[in-house]
């Protein structure tokens, strides 16, 4: 039962994989943006208070969800390779930290500009935008600390250790807009019960959350497959798929 | 020779204590940092005194920080770099008895200095004295929690030969929750209001800190050490 899950420390076997769900992902996440997008942006009903402003949000939310989801696969990734030794935890790990990074800078981004018409700034010092700025330092720290080793496996290492210690963060950013009085509005999704939204303005919301997950796998899986030729470059097997 | 735990723990930091009092311009260059950075603000920006008491909370955290910050670099490092660390490691005592003696000795030379400086840094800022045991103790907490934050830091750039810039580079947005709840409890005794919610969330940052960062200091050394 468990075959699968060591095949996967295996890092030809995560090569191939990677660059066989590479174009599922992408067609996948294609069909869901693309129905998001249309639906979202022209058959989605405009906002009672926000007008046609509210529609950032199927770019911001998700971009915002993933960027705390792509952290904590980071750090999941991580701990695998720090405390199981397995090499391809932290190639996982190190593919995730520059997407995530990006989604990141996306949501603060797109949050600011969503923040001009309706809060009349761009930027506010709420908890949940501060929070959602520690996490992209929080990336950068990760980022530059992996390479500054001179041996590859302790920056792996280390970079691991720094991304678990900052995992405190993410139920931080998750819970500011309930546990501080915030400038940020409330959940409107993840609420329990019954969302604070109609149908026809959730499902897209849903459709696009679903294909930046999807779009989030296809570019993981390029750069996972980045990571293992670079890492495994003295392996024979690397050679023979180069050349082929 | 068995030595014992707590044996190991008070050993480790009447070494470190005594390695820093043999060394007063070490012990005081971050305290005279404290005091010219806690100077620049009033001269940059304004000698109002109004002005100045609504600044002096983020004036004196952020000087805290950056100070705390410059000392932490050296904690572990001379240790490191003649091999003592690794002996230490060898002992046969646990390595986060040594990291905690090291930290709390790192702090009591840092952290409680700087608490015992701030009321004159308080009074040049126009803090009421009202406010001082406030402050002491927003300050108290925060530099131990900080101490503790940096120890992870110093930890994992120890092998490092630039590792000062990215050790504040790791460190500063972990302590960026510390800044916010211990500014503004010092805030809030200055405009004599209760405090108590900021103490308190900062405690609570100091006990999870004292509990869990000291495995993980640990950890970082271990992987840099190897």
């Amino acid at each position: 039962m468990w075959t699968w899950f060591y095949k996967l420390a295996s890092p030809p076997y995560v090569f191939g994989v990677a660059a066989a769900l590479t174009p599922w992902f992408f067609a996948l996440a294609a069909l869901a943006i693309g129905y998001g997008t249309v639906a979202g942006l022209v058959f989605a009903p405009p906002d009672y208070q926000q007008g046609d402003a509210f529609r950032i949000i199927y770019v911001h939310a998700p971009a915002a969800w993933l960027s705390l989801f792509a952290y904590t696969t980071m750090a999941v990734a991580g701990s695998i390779g720090l405390i199981w030794r397995i090499k391809m935890g932290h190639a996982v790990a190190a593919a995730t930290a520059p997407i995530g990074a990006s989604f990141t800078l996306l949501a603060l981004v797109t949050g600011s500009l969503w923040g001009r018409p309706m809060w009349g700034t761009y930027w506010a010092w709420d908890p949940r935008l501060t929070s959602e700025l520690i996490l992209l330092f929080l990336y950068i720290g990760v980022m530059s600390l992996r390479p500054a080793f001179e041996d590859p496996a302790r920056g792996d290492r280390a970079a691991a250790l720094l991304s678990i210690v900052g995992v405190v963060n993410v139920p931080i950013i998750h819970y500011s807009v309930l546990w501080w009085n915030s400038l940020h509005q409330g959940a409107t999704v993840a609420k329990i019960g019954k969302p604070a939204m109609p149908g026809s303005m959730l499902w897209p919301l849903l459709s696009m959350l679903l294909g930046f997950m999807l779009f989030y796998g296809a570019v993981l899986c390029i750069r996972v497959r980045g990571e293992v030729l670079n890492r495994e470059r003295q392996a024979t097997w690397v050679r023979e798929a180069v050349k082929s | 020779m068995k030595v014992g735990v707590w044996e190991a723990f008070l050993l480790v930091l009447r070494r470190e204590l005594a390695l820093s009092f043999r060394r007063p311009d070490q012990l005081l260059q971050p305290l005279v940092f404290f005091l010219i950075v806690t100077t620049l603000f009033p001269l940059g920006l304004s000698v109002q005194l109004s002005l100045l008491r609504d600044m002096a909370p983020g004036v004196l955290w952020v000087a805290a920080l950056l100070s705390s910050l410059l000392s932490l670099d050296a904690l572990f490092k001379s240790d490191a770099d003649d091999g003592t660390l690794e002996q230490l490691a060898l002992s046969g005592q646990g390595l986060n008895v040594i990291v905690m003696a090291k930290t709390l000795a790192h702090w009591l030379v840092s952290g409680a200095a700087l608490v015992l400086v701030s009321p004159v840094v308080g009074t040049a800022l126009a803090i009421p004295e009202a406010a001082f045991g406030t402050m002491m103790l927003s300050l108290s907490l925060g530099t131990l929690t900080l101490s503790w934050l940096g120890a992870i830091g110093a930890g994992l750039t120890v092998g490092l030969k630039r590792g000062n810039v990215l050790l504040s580079l790791i460190v500063l947005p972990l302590a960026m929750p510390l800044l916010i709840f211990g500014a503004g409890a010092t805030d809030r005794a200055i405009s004599g209001t209760s405090a108590a919610g900021a103490l308190y969330l900062l405690a609570a940052l100091c006990v999870l800190t004292c509990t869990l960062a000291p495995f993980a200091a640990t950890a970082a050394l271990r992987i840099t050490l190897e």
